[in-house]
C-alpha cells in the first residue's frame, strides 16, 4: 500500500505534504508544531496543553469559542492534542471548505495574540485542571501518566516532567508565557502542514501560500538539553502506588530503541508479541492458562529522541495479588528474553500490524496526521510508506537480539498499582457517619 | 480614513466555501439464503479490505427473567471454543491472517465482526462459520468468562465514569425492567449463570434465520453470496421465538441520589430519563434538538458548563437509541464545589430548550453540523458496516441512509420546540451523582427541593 506524497516548502520554512484521494468529498488539514511538554521551562509544568487549549479561544479574525463553531457549521470535526515532543491541531472538512480549515489554522498561527485575554486564560486553566482531575485524579491508576515517564527518565531530562502539569505550575502560567511561548514556538519554520483528500494540488498549494505565505518565519528556538539516555534503565526500578483501586495493575516498562530506527521494529514485535491482542503471550498464559489477570496488553511511546519506553500493562484478576502478578509478568519475560521467540509469533505479530497500518490508512485525518508525524520527525513524508516493509523485514533473531539487550532486570521499571486497603476501610466509616448524621 | 497606508501583510480574509460535491452513501445489495439468513453487501472499493459483520438478534433485551448476561456471554463464548478447536487455537488462526475478531452483544443483537485483507476473506468467513455453526462453550471458558465479568463489575466499584452510568440506569428504570441493570448482566445474575443456560439461550437464538451476514470493502456482491451459500447454506434451523419483556418501564418521578465516594476531587454527574425507541417518528427532530442542547461541542451546555464557567473539560448530551425507549442523559465531570451550581446549570439549559424557540443560527449549527459530517463518518469499512447493521438492527427504511442528509435539513425551529416539549420531561429527571456526599448532598438537596438519597458504591442504600 503506497499513498501519494506531494511536498513543498514556503519561504518562510513552512513544510508542506499533500495526500490526494477522491474516493470521497472529504480533506483533512493536520499541522503539527514541533513543541511539547519537553519544552516547558522550570516552573511551567502543564504549559504546552494549557496553551494547546488557548489556541481554540479565538484569533485576530475569530472570535472566542467561533473556532469550533465555524468547524462545525461547515459540516467538520476537529481537535488537537499534546505529546511530549508534539502538539497537533486537525480538521477533517466537506472538500469544498478547504480554505476555511488553511484559513482558520493561518489565522492562528500568525494573529493569535491579539485575541488573548487573562479571562479566557483563567477560564482554560479552570477546563484543564478539570481535565487533570478527570483524566488522572479522580480516575483509577490515572497518575500513571505522569507516575511512568517520572520513573523512566532522570529527573533532568525533558521527558521527566508531567505533560498535563501540576496544580501550581498551572496556577503560575501568564499572559506574558503565552506570549513568549507563541513567539518562541508557533512559527512556520517550526511547523509541518499535512493535507489529505479531495482537492485539487496546484489549488491547494495556492490557498496554503495565500494564507500562511505572509507570516514571517521565527527566530528559532532554544534546543532542547542533550537527550542521549544510556540504553537500559541500569538496575530495575520499582514504585508501589496504594490508589482507590479494587484491583493491582502493574505497567513494567523498558527503554527501548527510539522510533524510527532499525531496532525499533525489532522492540515493536517483541511487544506486540508479549501483549498485542488475545494471541500474544501475556493474554494466552496470564489471562487464558494461568487466569492470573484480567487484562494483558502492551505499548510503545514511539518517541524519537534519547530512549523509546515499551510498556506491559497487565490487570489482576480478584484472586491474584499484586505479589503474584508482578512475579508472573517478569517469568514471562524471562521465558521470552532466555529462550527467545518462535518464527510463527513473529509472523502472527508482523501480519496483525500490517493490517492494523492499512486499516488506518482509510481515514484522511490519519493520513494526514501519519504525514506530518513522518515530516515533523524525520523531515520526509514518504517514510509512511516504508513501515509494512521495514515490519516485514524483522526475523525472530532480530527480536531476540533485542530481548538480550533490552529485557533483562537492569532495564524494567516496575509501577504497582495496589488497592489502599487502610483507605477503604476510612472511606466506609465515613460513609456510615454520614449516613447516621 | 484619510491619506494611503501600505498594508504589508496582515490577516487574511476569511473565505467562502466553492460549491460541494457530492456524496452518496455506499450502494448495497441484499440477498437471501434458502434458509433464510439474510447478506447485506456494499461493494466498496478503496484499500483491499473487507469488513464483515454477523447481525444476529441475539441481544440482551431477548434473554429470559432470571438470566441477564446470557447474550453477552454467549457472544463472548463463540470466540472460545468451536469445531474442535479451543479458544487459543481459534484466536490464534484468526491473528495469523491478520485479523482479530471481535464477539460481543449489547442491547438489540449479538454481533461478530472483523476486518481483513481482501485476499484473507474466505479464511477469515469460514473461521466465522465455525464460531456461529459450531460453538462448544467449554465447561472451563464459561466459568472463566464468568469470573472475568465478575471482576469487572469489582473493577467498575471503584471507577467513577462506569460507576456513574451504571448507577443512572438503574434510577432511570423500574427495577422490573432489563434496562435498569447493565446489558451483562449484574453480579448475582452472571453468577447464576450456567453452561446449559448458554446452550439453550444460543440454541433458541442463533438460527440462519435471525442472523444477517453485512460485507463491506473490496468485493463483489456474487462473490459474497456465493461465499456465503457455500459456508451457510446448509444451516438450518427454525425461526427464533419471541420474547415478552418489559425492558424499558420507567418511573415519571424526580429523583437525585449520591453515589458515596469520599474525598472525590470531582463528581460524575449524570442526569436525564428514559428517551424514545430508535423508530419513533421524531427520530430527526429530537437528533437536532439533542445537537443543540449538548450534542455538540459548541451546543448550550458545553459552552455554559465548560466555557463560560470553566467547571468541567466537558459536558454532553445523547438519546442512546434501542429498539425500546434507551436513556437520554446529560453527562459531565465537575470539581466538588461547583457540582450544585453545575446541575442547576444543566436543568436551567433543559428548561430553556422547552420554554422558547431556539436561533436560526443555532438551528443551522446543528443541522448544517449533522448534514456536512455524514460523509466524514462513514470513511472506513467498520463504520459503513456498522450503518448497515443498524439498518438491520432497527430494521429501518432502505433509504434511510440517502434520506439522511434531506431530512435533516428540513427540521424547523418550530420543530426542535415541539420535540424539547415532547421528549425533555423536567418532571422525571434522575440526577445521580458520583461524589463526595459531604461537599455535594446538601447542595443538590437544594435544587431537587428534598434531602437527597445516598448509595454505596454497589447501590445499598445508606441509612438516613
Amino acid at each position: 500500500m503506497q499513498i501519494p506524497i506531494d511536498t513543498f516548502t514556503l519561504d518562510n520554512g513552512l513544510f508542506v505534504t499533500l495526500s490526494e484521494d477522491h474516493t470521497a468529498p472529504i480533506v483533512a488539514v493536520n499541522l503539527w508544531y514541533h513543541v511539547g511538554s519537553a519544552n516547558e521551562r522550570a516552573g511551567r509544568t502543564g504549559f504546552a496543553h494549557l496553551f494547546e487549549h488557548m489556541l481554540f479561544q479565538g484569533s485576530a479574525s475569530v472570535g472566542a469559542n467561533e473556532h469550533f463553531e465555524l468547524v462545525q457549521r461547515a459540516g467538520g470535526t476537529l481537535n488537537g492534542s499534546t505529546w511530549l515532543d508534539r502538539t497537533n491541531y486537525y480538521e477533517t472538512v466537506p472538500s469544498n471548505q478547504l480554505e476555511l480549515a488553511l484559513w482558520l489554522e493561518a489565522n492562528r498561527m500568525g494573529y493569535l495574540l491579539p485575541a488573548m485575554t487573562q479571562q479566557k486564560l483563567d477560564t482554560q486553566r479552570d477546563v484543564v485542571q478539570n481535565e487533570r482531575r478527570w483524566s488522572m485524579d479522580n480516575q483509577p491508576y490515572g497518575s500513571w501518566w505522569e507516575r511512568l515517564p517520572a520513573l523512566c527518565f532522570p529527573q533532568s531530562h525533558p521527558f521527566h516532567h508531567s505533560l498535563i502539569g501540576s496544580m501550581s505550575d498551572l496556577d503560575a502560567a501568564s499572559l506574558e508565557d503565552i506570549e513568549q511561548f507563541f513567539t518562541t514556538y508557533y512559527t512556520p519554520d517550526n511547523a509541518v502542514l499535512s493535507i489529505a483528500g479531495d482537492f485539487d494540488r496546484a489549488e491547494a498549494r495556492r490557498l496554503v501560500e495565500r494564507h500562511f505565505g505572509p507570516i514571517p518565519r521565527g527566530a528559532g528556538k532554544p534546543p532542547l538539553p542533550d537527550m542521549t539516555l544510556p540504553p537500559t534503565l541500569g538496575g530495575p526500578l520499582r514504585e508501589v502506588v496504594p490508589d482507590d483501586v479494587v484491583l493491582p495493575r502493574l505497567f513494567l516498562a523498558f527503554r527501548s530503541p527510539v522510533f524510527g530506527s532499525d531496532d525499533y521494529y525489532a522492540a515493536s514485535v517483541c511487544g506486540a508479541i508479549l501483549g498485542l491482542k488475545k494471541g500474544s503471550r501475556l493474554h494466552r498464559r496470564l489471562v487464558r492458562e494461568r487466569q492470573i489477570a484480567a487484562e494483558a496488553q502492551s505499548f510503545t511511546y514511539d518517541l524519537t529522541k534519547g530512549s523509546d519506553l515499551l510498556v506491559l500493562d497487565v490487570t489482576a484478576r480478584p484472586e491474584s495479588s499484586s505479589e503474584e502478578l508482578e512475579r508472573a509478568v517478569n517469568e514471562e519475560v524471562d521465558r521470552l528474553r532466555d529462550e527467545g521467540v518462535a518464527a510463527e509469533e513473529v509472523a502472527r505479530a508482523v501480519t496483525l500490524i500490517e493490517t492494523e497500518l492499512i486499516v488506518a490508512l482509510q481515514s484522511a485525518g490519519d493520513r494526514a496526521d501519519k504525514l506530518s508525524l513522518f515530516a515533523t520527525y524525520f523531515g520526509d513524508p514518504s517514510l509512511v510508506n516504508t513501515q509494512a516493509a521495514r515490519y516485514r523485514e524483522v526475523t525472530p533473531e532480530r527480536v531476540n537480539a533485542f530481548a538480550r539487550a533490552r529485557l533483562g532486570t537492569d532495564n524494567r521499571a516496575s509501577l504497582l498499582y495496589v488497592p489502599r486497603d487502610t483507605e477503604t476501610t476510612s472511606a466506609n466509616q465515613e460513609l456510615a457517619e454520614v449516613g447516621a448524621r | 480614513m484619510t491619506g494611503t497606508t501600505t498594508q504589508t501583510s496582515g490577516p487574511t480574509p476569511r473565505p467562502t466555501p466553492t460549491e460541494p460535491r457530492n456524496y452518496h452513501f455506499p450502494a448495497f445489495h441484499r440477498r437471501t439464503l434458502p434458509n433464510g439468513m439474510r447478506l447485506v453487501v456494499a461493494p466498496v472499493t478503496k484499500l483491499p479490505l473487507v469488513s464483515i459483520t454477523a447481525v444476529i438478534d441475539a441481544g440482551a433485551s431477548v434473554e429470559r427473567e432470571g438470566q441477564d448476561g446470557v447474550a453477552a456471554l454467549t457472544a463472548q463464548l463463540l470466540l472460545e471454543g468451536a469445531a474442535g478447536l479451543d479458544g487459543a487455537a481459534l484466536t490464534d488462526r484468526f491473528e495469523r491472517i491478520g485479523t482479530s475478531v471481535d464477539a460481543h452483544a449489547d442491547w438489540d443483537a449479538a454481533t461478530v465482526s472483523l476486518t481483513v485483507l481482501a485476499e484473507r476473506l474466505p479464511d477469515a468467513l469460514a473461521l466465522v462459520r465455525d464460531l456461529l455453526r459450531a460453538p462448544d462453550f467449554p465447561e472451563r471458558e464459561v466459568a472463566r468468562l464468568k469470573d472475568e465479568r465478575l471482576a469487572e463489575l469489582l473493577q467498575l466499584r471503584a471507577e467513577p465514569r462506569g460507576l456513574a452510568d451504571e448507577q443512572f440506569s438503574r434510577a432511570v428504570y423500574a427495577p422490573t425492567a432489563r434496562y435498569a441493570a447493565p446489558a451483562g448482566g449484574s453480579a448475582a445474575s452472571v453468577r447464576a449463570l450456567t453452561r446449559d443456560v448458554v446452550r439453550g439461550f444460543y440454541a433458541e437464538r442463533y438460527r440462519p434465520t435471525s442472523t444477517t451476514l453485512v460485507f463491506v470493502g473490496e468485493v463483489s456482491v456474487d462473490r459474497a453470496a456465493e461465499l456465503a451459500l457455500e459456508l451457510f447454506g446448509d444451516w438450518q434451523g427454525d425461526v427464533a421465538t419471541t420474547i415478552e419483556r418489559a425492558v424499558d418501564a420507567s418511573p415519571i418521578t424526580r429523583l437525585a441520589r449520591v453515589v458515596a465516594k469520599a474525598d472525590a476531587s470531582q463528581s460524575e454527574v449524570r442526569v436525564g430519563h428514559a428517551g424514545l425507541p430508535r423508530r419513533h417518528p421524531d427520530y430527526f427532530e429530537t437528533t437536532v434538538m439533542n445537537a443543540v442542547l449538548g450534542g455538540l461541542f459548541s451546543s448550550r451546555i458545553n459552552l455554559n458548563l465548560r466555557e463560560a464557567h470553566g467547571y468541567t473539560y466537558g459536558a454532553f448530551s445523547a438519546f442512546e437509541w434501542r429498539r425500546a425507549a434507551g436513556p437520554f442523559m446529560i453527562q459531565t465531570a465537575v470539581k466538588s464545589d461547583v457540582t450544585g451550581a453545575a446541575v442547576r446549570e444543566i436543568l436551567h439549559e433543559i428548561e430553556r430548550m422547552r420554554s422558547q424557540e431556539i436561533s436560526t443560527d443555532e438551528l443551522t449549527l446543528a443541522t448544517s453540523y449533522l448534514d456536512g459530517v455524514f460523509p466524514i463518518r462513514y470513511e472506513t469499512t467498520s463504520a459503513i458496516a456498522t450503518a448497515l447493521s443498524n439498518l438491520v438492527i432497527h430494521d429501518l427504511p432502505e433509504h434511510f441512509y440517502d434520506d439522511y442528509r434531506v431530512r435533516v435539513r428540513r427540521v424547523t425551529t418550530e420543530d426542535v420546540l415541539r420535540a424539547a416539549q415532547r421528549h425533555l420531561h423536567p418532571d422525571r429527571l434522575r440526577i445521580v451523582v458520583v461524589g463526595d456526599p459531604a461537599v455535594i448532598a446538601t447542595p443538590l438537596g437544594e435544587i431537587h427541593g428534598a434531602p437527597v438519597e445516598t448509595v454505596t458504591p454497589d447501590g445499598a442504600e445508606v441509612a438516613a
